[in-house]
């Protein structure tokens, strides 16, 4: 269905090319993972199936791209538009009309079909994607699982042979994610329809997919083979392989199911060590039930309630954090999260109850003192940027601070060695800018520093860093604060969970207690080895040495 | 979605609670075919208006049950996309009220055109984003009132004036700035005058934020002629960033407030105009990449023949139209004028027809003209033909004069007229009640009755 013959990609203006010499064949009816860290050239090789690279984005593409039969170099996107629907990386930048049911017919629309056979096509997708209700409704007004789907749909609705999905699901909370991965997965299986994916979050896809590309450095002509096959050497891995891996299964599970089943054995060898989370249990008890001891809390917010318009977006929240803790806010796509962080830096005035963060009331602190106070780096990270170069950023933060000059170089420089100076921030990496940000936040020492989202658009890699150099903020004695929807990262770095549901706090408690009492934000690792709390390779790989 | 108020009963038999004898209001709402064919003269009307009944029944004896049930049909259904008024109508209806509203200075009657739109609005409007541009407008339109007095206090009035209110300072300007005066008596005809002439603005601007509330901007260009999609496409495009665009400058200046920066002010907005630029670019970029891969800009071969043809038609039909107007209003050309005109016109119209033939789209469910829309379009072309008819007729009562100060009257026929704008209000299709709950305060919350969408029906029950 879709086939790569030796396709080479160079960008104008690029010394490298993006892609060397890809070759490839997927049949038809097949879902297609393409897996590799950041910047190898993912978006390029998907870009290259709907025709939009090269023509729309420029370059020069040599070798040959044929899809259904039609070589992209003679068929522009839109005369691909009825054998390949792309959906990108943000759905909002994908829509064209203001309602659902118009969105869902745009595509048709252009391509000529005839009136009746749009209506019913409109009528199976609404069916198919669960959108009925929302069938009137302004897009705008969707949660982000939603507007995902109706991309999904509206580019379905034209029955494309091949779907190309840049990180569907990287934005989305889990239970919104698992609904577009069923939704894609019946696609493959009912339709037939050939799915190629990009997607960083593996531990919710690799199991789905029928063959695995992996690229797995800039240049390197990519392998594939089965899922199985590329983890086992892949160097971005979701917790399930990991662990296989650590405990030498072949062929190496991909799903929970398969890890459980072999899992028996190191369930035993395990059973003679004690979970860190457990011990972390048993020492927190007494401090969370009578919350006198340990330090004084950096923030806290009581019986707080905030509204946006006539919406309650939080009702009665109490949180307290104290220096040196971390915690982890989850919760659906919607449920409050950011706007609790963003009351926390002042950006919203509470409309009932208090809010006090290092002993200042946010919103009625003026900025350049509140900065000192807390640090908050937003889920686009680039909101926080304005230079043309990153040198020119980092003098500016630090005048904004009141720092001394070149301490936020100093600080990007020892959170992402190898960022370059002169480069504008656009350019970076999405590991490289969130650095940057974090650096600029972290220049002004604020005690409580939140993230909204940090992982979104990370790989494994820059996630890893990420996690050690909080833990490092942790040990430091921040109060670090993290809206996430990634179960893998708040089990790894949080001590506490607050989970957020419909703005109001529906579990507060110790990571390892709240994560495990739930299973959609229990991680891999506590899946396979349950009922041990057991959360993160990691802990898995110490206990193991120090038995062995 | 509950579907509760649709089958309620129309209006009289719920005003008359069954006082008549052999009166059974709830099957006779419920089912009206009996009461259509059998009772000549079902008892609910009795109850009210029985002499009334009495003299017409005598005329068209057996039709009254036929009214109950025509009522009944006739009653607005639940707004869906597949009964949704054309955007069109709304328009004629709202630019029939504002033309009306141009003809008079009356404060009463402007007041009168401001609360029929208002009482529209509020009972036909959804909770689309659009629809909550109304208040933008009411504001604008008290915004340019409040202008209007202000400049007629600071910079006086034409209007000569015996009722000084107060004097203000007067700021002595040299002799060539004669005529100009700053400061200075203040009269009561004066702020009259400026008063009506404000209101009549405001007015006209309401009339414009109802329609912009009641209908959707992107299906109306969906209406446009198939020559003219592409920037259709472009303006609702256009339309949908404004939002965005806004958004951005909000999330870039909250921004600005996390890096320790004022967020207040306008040099903090002069400081984010670069990047919200930058991130509207790319937006579109991204967008036009999306269009491309959806297929946008496809077109069908054309043979060169009709190419050409659709070139000459529309330049030609424009030069015709050009030319006939141009006759039409200069003096010597009186003859020809007209013929011109219509032929450029006919010309223009065949070459957009065949301009058509090159884009191979097809529309997904295109609104419907139906008869409630001629009853929409109509209510508005009647209020405006009937204001238009009074000013030659009673031409004091629209316009009173500011000096000598009088007290307006309300002239009853024209006010009467303006009544007739109240119809879309009863024949549109009303919006659902419960999605205003739904979308402006989340999922969980069990909303009591918020906002014009759910008073809405409660008023129609009543009535």
């Amino acid at each position: 269905m879709i086939r790569f013959e030796d396709v080479t990609v160079t960008y104008e203006g690029a010394t490298e090319p993006a892609v060397r010499g890809v070759g490839l064949d997927i049949p038809e009816g097949e879902l297609c993972l393409v897996v590799g860290p950041s910047g190898v050239g993912k978006s390029t090789l998907l870009g290259a199936v709907s025709g939009l690279v090269p023509h729309f984005t420029g370059g020069l593409l040599r070798g040959r791209v044929t899809v259904a039969g039609r070589d992209t170099r003679t068929h522009r996107p839109r005369e691909l538009a009825d054998v390949v629907g792309t959906v990108g990386q943000d759905p909002l930048s994908h829509f064209v009309t203001d309602t659902v049911e118009d969105e869902l017919a745009y595509g048709m629309e252009s391509l000529g079909v005839a009136p009746d056979t749009m209506r019913r096509r409109v009528e199976e997708t609404l069916d198919l994607l669960g959108l009925a209700e929302l069938r009137d409704r302004p897009i705008a007004s969707l949660s982000g699982g939603q507007q995902q789907r109706v991309a999904i749909g509206s580019v379905l609705t034209v029955h494309p042979k091949v779907l190309v999905l840049d990180e569907p699901t990287s934005a989305l909370d889990p239970g919104a994610a698992e609904e577009v991965l069923a939704v894609l997965q019946r696609l493959v299986h009912d339709l037939g329809t050939t799915v190629l994916m990009a997607e960083h979050r593996l531990e919710r896809v690799v199991q789905y997919a029928d063959q695995v590309v992996l690229l797995s450095a800039p240049g390197e002509p990519p392998v594939v083979g089965t899922p199985a096959e590329m983890m086992a050497v892949s160097p971005v891995h979701p917790p399930v392989v990991g662990l296989g891996r650590l405990a030498g299964w072949s062929p190496l599970p991909l799903s929970v199911r398969d890890a459980r089943r072999r899992a028996g054995a190191l369930r035993e060898r395990l059973a003679a060590c004690t979970p860190p989370a457990a011990a972390a249990v048993d020492a927190t008890d007494p401090s969370s039930a009578g919350s006198g001891n340990g330090p004084e809390p950096l923030v806290r917010a009581e019986r707080l309630a905030v509204r946006r318009g006539r919406a309650e977006v939080l009702r009665g929240v109490d949180l307290t954090v104290r220096a040196g803790e971390t915690v982890a806010l989850m919760g659906r796509n919607g449920a409050g999260k950011s706007t609790l962080l963003s009351t926390l830096v002042g950006l919203h005035a509470p409309a009932a109850g208090t809010v006090e963060v290092g002993g200042a009331v946010p919103h009625r602190t003026r900025p350049a003192a509140l900065v000192r106070r807390v640090g908050l780096v937003p889920q686009e990270p680039r909101d926080l940027l304005y230079a043309d170069t990153v040198a020119a950023e980092c003098t500016a933060a630090d005048r904004d601070a009141g720092a001394a000059p070149g301490s936020c170089r100093a600080l990007v420089a020892g959170l992402l060695p190898g960022v370059p100076d002169d480069a504008h921030p656009r350019d970076l990496s999405e590991g490289q800018r969130l650095a940057l940000a974090l650096a600029v936040v972290l220049t002004a020492r604020p005690p409580v520093l939140l993230l909204d989202e940090p992982t979104r658009g990370l790989d494994y890699a820059a996630k890893s860093r990420l996690v050690a150099h909080l833990r490092g903020l942790a040990a430091a004695g921040h109060a670090i604060v993290l809206a996430t929807h990634d179960v893998e990262l708040a089990a790894d770095l949080a001590d506490r969970v607050v989970i957020l549901a419909d703005g109001e706090v529906v579990a507060d408690g110790p990571a390892a207690e709240v994560v495990l009492s739930s299973p959609a934000f229990a991680p891999q690792v506590a899946k396979i080895l349950a009922p041990a709390p057991w959360l993160t390779v990691g802990q898995v790989a110490r206990a193991l040495e120090a038995v062995s | 979605m509950t579907g509760v108020p649709s089958p309620a009963p129309p209006p009289e038999p719920a005003r008359a609670p069954g006082p008549g004898p052999g009166t059974r209001p709830g099957p006779g709402a419920d089912t009206p075919s009996p009461a259509g064919t059998g009772t000549p003269a079902p008892a609910p009307r009795a109850a009210t208006a029985v002499p009334r009944t009495e003299v017409r029944g005598s005329l068209r004896d057996g039709e009254d049950g036929g009214r109950v049930r025509w009522l009944a049909k006739w009653r607005a259904p639940r707004a869906g996309r597949g009964n949704a008024m054309h955007a069109g109508a709304w328009w004629v209806w709202a630019l029939g009220m504002a033309t009306a509203a141009s003809r008079t200075t009356n404060v009463l009657l402007l007041a009168l055109v401001v609360a029929v739109a208002g009482y529209v609005v509020a009972a036909r409007r959804t909770d689309a984003p659009w629809a909550r541009s109304y208040g933008a407008f009411l504001r604008l339109g008290m915004a340019v009132l409040a202008i209007r007095v202000v400049f007629a206090v600071v910079l006086g009035s034409p209007i000569p004036g015996t009722h000084v209110v107060l004097t203000l300072p007067e700021v002595p300007l040299p002799h060539w700035a004669q005529g100009v005066r700053i400061g200075g008596r203040v009269t009561a005809e004066g702020l009259v005058f400026a008063l009506r002439d404000g209101m009549k603005l405001a007015t006209l601007l309401v009339c414009v934020g109802a329609a912009n509330a009641l209908a959707n901007p992107a299906r109306l260009l969906k209406s446009l002629p198939g020559a003219l999609y592409e920037a259709g496409v472009a303006v609702v495009v256009a339309m949908t960033f404004a939002p965005h665009l806004v958004a951005d400058v909000a999330r870039l200046r909250a921004a600005r407030r996390l890096r320790g920066r004022e967020d207040r002010g306008v040099r903090a907005l002069l400081q984010v105009g670069l990047p919200v630029l930058e991130g509207a670019l790319e937006r579109s970029v991204a967008l036009a990449a999306a269009m491309d891969a959806r297929g946008y800009g496809r077109t069908a071969q054309v043979p060169a023949g009709v190419r050409r043809a659709t070139a000459a038609l529309t330049l030609g039909g424009l030069l015709g139209v050009c030319a006939g107007t141009y006759a039409l209003l200069s003096a010597s050309g009186g003859r020809y004028g007209l013929p011109v005109l219509l032929i450029g016109l006919a010309a223009a119209m065949a070459g957009l027809r065949l301009g058509g033939r090159r884009s191979v789209r097809t529309r997904y469910r295109p609104d419907r003209w139906g008869a409630r829309a001629w009853l929409v379009a109509g209510s508005g072309a009647a209020v405006a033909g009937l204001m238009i008819a009074a000013t030659g007729y009673d031409p004091a009562a629209l316009d009173p004069p500011a000096f000598p100060l009088t007290a307006p009257t309300l002239p009853l026929w024209p006010a009467a007229g303006l009544l007739l704008g109240l119809l879309p209000a009863f024949v549109a299709p009303a919006p659902a009640p419960a999605s205003s709950a739904r979308t402006s305060s989340g999922p969980g919350q069990p909303g009591p009755a918020s906002g014009p969408a759910s008073s809405a029906p409660a008023k129609e029950a009543v009535r």
